[in-house]
């Protein structure tokens, strides 16, 4: 079994857009988040997100656990593959309505 | 309905801005999110899985044309163009920025709309039955007790901050449509040997992870001391509730714990002293006062069944299929109640879009109905349609996607939102509710096997009601697969029951076949007119298992 | 810490000591359980006396004594535990306390008129709660739907009377 890898998540406190973290930034697609291949820059970009916190830019980060499926990150999580496309019932909202379809 | 007068008016624009003041604070710093939460929940306002969620108040279901238009206006503005009716009458946009919410709350103030407590540890929106003031049945029209009770728990500045939410369902007649054992406090009108009216007061009903039906605490509370009744349990909870625990929090814990005698007698003991300083003594003006608002349009004079009727029925077959299960006898002759059903076949229980909110509200104007109701199953009602304008009616209907002939049958199915928009779901909930109703589109089927609540949530909190489902069904997450309990022979009516789980949980692709199988059961065995409840109540469930399990 | 009586900054004219301490000449506030347990000698001391109520401590276990106290504290642990609003509202009525009721801890300036309602009149606050945000508190709804042992007259009270039919 090879290393766990995470991703970092939040809401955005404004609007409550679902945002990852990519070096210091927030991005809205899964696919531009910041992957963690082990756990010490993983707590420190935690940390990182607790001062975006105070700065009222999210709320509630935590990191979540993907995998690679034919090359592309995938959240393990059913909860987390919802909250980065949108809901499974209104494929017209959402993330997943933004995307050009490949 | 109930029309704000300048004190009500300014209320709910001073509760805004008290809001923005709120947002204004959160976004400089001042509170933190942990400190802003209760205050945002106070104002309908959750952080869902995709967004901010915002829950709009509909007291006791009730909405006239100009609030559905403006429900209308707040999903293309603030949202993206459809809302969803939940399971306590109210309304849901799940797409609202926090920004935006001060703005949105001030669009709904100008039309008598709010958010307030629709969330939170405090009195929630009052519920009543939806067929209020149009019931064959009904002893007094709930709704002037639910205004009443409205209006005494707004901003309560003792019961803010409970040990948890408090449910509060008001019914007005011996059929109960608002399920009032199944809430924190149920309120029931009845009438005593000398043909006067009180009420019957439930306390400790509840959903969730220990599912409870309520108990009596007041047996028949006369009107003028019914708010000093409902403020002598609230305080007896909010003392002693438990704040230890979140899941053992709610006042169906405590009841049962204390038992129905050290209960009735704590009650009493606050009752008595509260009716002593009188300040909550209902006057009959001022109930008179409210009832006024919610006394019934002018009825015409209107013979029942008119020709009209009759002759659309026979030339248009899916508006007689619809006839058959949409439609409730009404008070007065000519006159009936009109289930618009927001379950079409394959579509997601309760939602509703702007065209269709845009077209309930010109629906009304064009027919002289001046409010539709929200029923706490998901379902839209006209409460007050002559029978000769029906053909017309249902062809509106028809046209707006809302004339599905499903009302109580199995396709008429509540759902929560569940993992697709909330944050606390364990598993998705509608497209188990599309995937049975699909299986059972055909109504030919449906009528066949009659009248069926199947009820599902997403997780152990229940918003979807499973437990009061003749079918209930309970989503879980067995190590990240999503898994569904099947539970038989609940009931939030008058004959309220718990659903009974009927055995380990099913596969997402086993469910719908599980389902399937009870329901074979039951065709198999009932007796005369049975329904699939009452079948199950007299056989219990052990047929059921054997067949839901046979290829498990 | 800042304490706001009456809509106005005052000086605290009590100290709270704890259960061992030696009490001073003046104005003191004890425990419940110091209360309970040196009642007799706090009672017969010519001073003015006060009590601190944890949340889980209901004020009627003072009984008649709340007669014979000048303050009595009310604790709110976390602002989420909401019982003392009720603490207040049965001291003021059920026992008819006349003296004060102070709240300390964790409340939220939101809280504030719901805490003034059911009768707390002085208010240990934090910080950035000025008396500009105290009084502005006390003012953000203009009126009130139900009675609280503030007696304030109500939306009720103040509509029109209808004539009787």
């Amino acid at each position: 079994m090879g290393p766990v890898h995470k991703i970092l998540t939040a809401n955005r406190l404004r609007d409550g857009e679902v945002v990852y973290w990519a070096s210091g930034r927030w991005v809205t697609d899964l696919a531009d988040g910041e992957v963690f291949a082990q756990d010490e820059p993983a707590q420190e970009a935690l940390k990182a997100a607790g001062r975006a916190v105070e700065d009222r830019i999210v709320v509630n980060p935590y990191l979540f656990e993907i995998r690679y499926v034919e090359g592309r990150v995938r959240p393990v999580e059913e909860r987390e593959l919802i909250r980065a496309a949108g809901p499974t019932i209104r494929r017209d909202v959402g993330k997943q309505a933004r995307h050009v379809p490949v | 309905m109930y029309r704000y007068d300048e004190f009500d008016a300014r209320f709910v624009a001073e509760r805004v801005a008290q809001f923005r003041y709120q947002v204004e604070r959160r976004l400089s710093g001042e509170l933190t999110e942990d400190e802003f939460k209760p205050l945002r929940l106070m104002n309908g306002l959750y952080l869902q899985l995709h967004a901010y969620m915002l829950r709009i108040a509909v007291p006791y279901g009730t909405l006239s044309p100009k609030q559905l238009r403006m429900l209308a206006h707040i999903a293309r503005k603030y949202d993206k163009g459809y809302g969803h009716f939940t399971t306590r009458q109210n309304m849901q946009f799940n797409w609202i920025k926090l920004v935006d919410v001060p703005d949105a709350l001030a669009d709904l103030a100008s039309v008598e709309m709010h958010c307030i407590q629709t969330s939170g540890n405090c009195i929630r929106n009052v519920t009543a039955d939806h067929y209020a003031g149009a019931a064959k049945d009904e002893i007094e029209d709930p709704r002037v007790l639910g205004e009443i009770i409205r209006q005494w728990s707004s901003l309560h500045p003792e019961f803010s901050f409970l040990p948890r939410k408090f449910k509060i369902a008001v019914s007005g007649s011996a059929g109960d449509r608002a399920a009032v054992k199944f809430h924190d406090m149920g309120v029931e009108a009845v009438r005593n040997d000398e043909d006067q009216i009180g009420y019957r007061v439930y306390a400790g009903g509840g959903m969730g992870r220990t599912p409870y039906l309520g108990y009596v605490v007041g047996d028949f509370v006369p009107r003028q001391d019914l708010l000093s009744f409902l403020e002598a349990v609230m305080r007896v909870y909010n003392q002693s509730g438990r704040r230890d625990n979140l899941w053992k929090a709610r006042i169906k814990i405590l009841a049962h714990a204390l038992g129905p005698e050290e209960m009735r007698n704590q009650v009493a003991r606050e009752f008595e002293e509260i009716k002593r300083f009188g300040s909550l003594y209902l006057s009959r003006d001022e109930v008179a006062r409210i009832a006024r608002y919610f006394a019934p349009p002018a009825f015409e004079t209107l013979e029942d069944d008119p020709s009209e009727l009759a002759a659309a029925r026979q030339t248009n077959r899916s508006f007689d299929d619809w006839c058959k299960t949409n439609l409730a006898p009404h008070r007065a002759s000519g006159y009936t109640i009109a289930t618009v059903s927001l379950k079409p076949i394959g579509g997601v229980p309760g939602d509703i879009s702007h065209e269709q909110l845009d077209g309930l509200a010109a629906l009304l104007d064009e027919f002289g109905i001046s409010e539709i109701r929200v029923s706490h199953e998901q379902n839209a009602v006209l409460p007050h349609v002559k029978q000769k304008d029906l053909p017309v009616i249902f062809a509106r209907l028809q046209a707006l996607g809302l004339a599905t002939p499903n009302a109580g049958l199995v396709t008429d199915i509540i759902a929560c939102p569940g993992l697709d928009y909330c944050d606390l779901a364990n598993a998705r909930s509608v497209p188990i509710a599309q995937r049975i109703s699909e299986r059972f589109a055909d109504l030919g089927r449906q009528h066949d096997i009659g009248e069926l609540k199947i009820k599902i949530s997403g997780c152990i909190n229940a918003c979807g009601h499973h437990h009061a489902g003749h079918i209930g069904i309970l989503g879980v997450d067995k190590k990240g697969v999503e898994y569904y309990q099947l539970q038989l022979g609940g009931s939030g009516a008058e004959d309220a029951s718990i659903g009974a789980i009927l055995g380990p949980a099913f596969g997402e692709h086993e469910i719908v076949d599980a389902v399937e199988s009870v329901i074979e059961v039951y065709l198999e065995r009932r007796e005369k007119n049975e329904r699939f409840l009452d079948t199950v109540r007299r056989v219990g469930l052990q047929p059921f298992k054997e067949r839901a399990y046979a290829t498990h | 810490m800042p304490l706001i009586k009456n809509g106005a900054l005052v000086e605290d004219a009590f100290v709270n000591v704890g259960d061992e301490e030696p009490m001073p000449a003046n104005g003191t506030i004890v425990s419940r359980a110091r209360f309970g347990r040196d009642r007799e000698a706090l009672l017969e001391r010519n001073a003015p006396l006060g009590v601190r109520l944890k949340s889980e401590e209901s004020p009627e276990s003072l009984g008649q004594d709340v007669h014979r106290l000048s303050v009595i504290v009310l604790e709110f642990p976390r602002f989420r535990d909401g019982r003392a609003f009720s603490w207040a509202r049965l001291l003021r009525t059920r026992l008819g306390f006349k003296g004060e009721i102070r709240a300390t801890g964790h409340f939220l300036y939101d809280q504030i008129a719901f805490m003034r309602r059911v009768g707390i009149d002085a208010f240990e606050v934090r910080e950035n709660v000025t008396l500009t945000e105290f009084r502005r508190a006390m003012d953000e709804m203009t009126n009130v739907y139900q009675p609280s042992a503030d007696g304030r007259k109500t939306i009720r009270d103040l509509r029109v009377p209808i004539a009787a039919e």
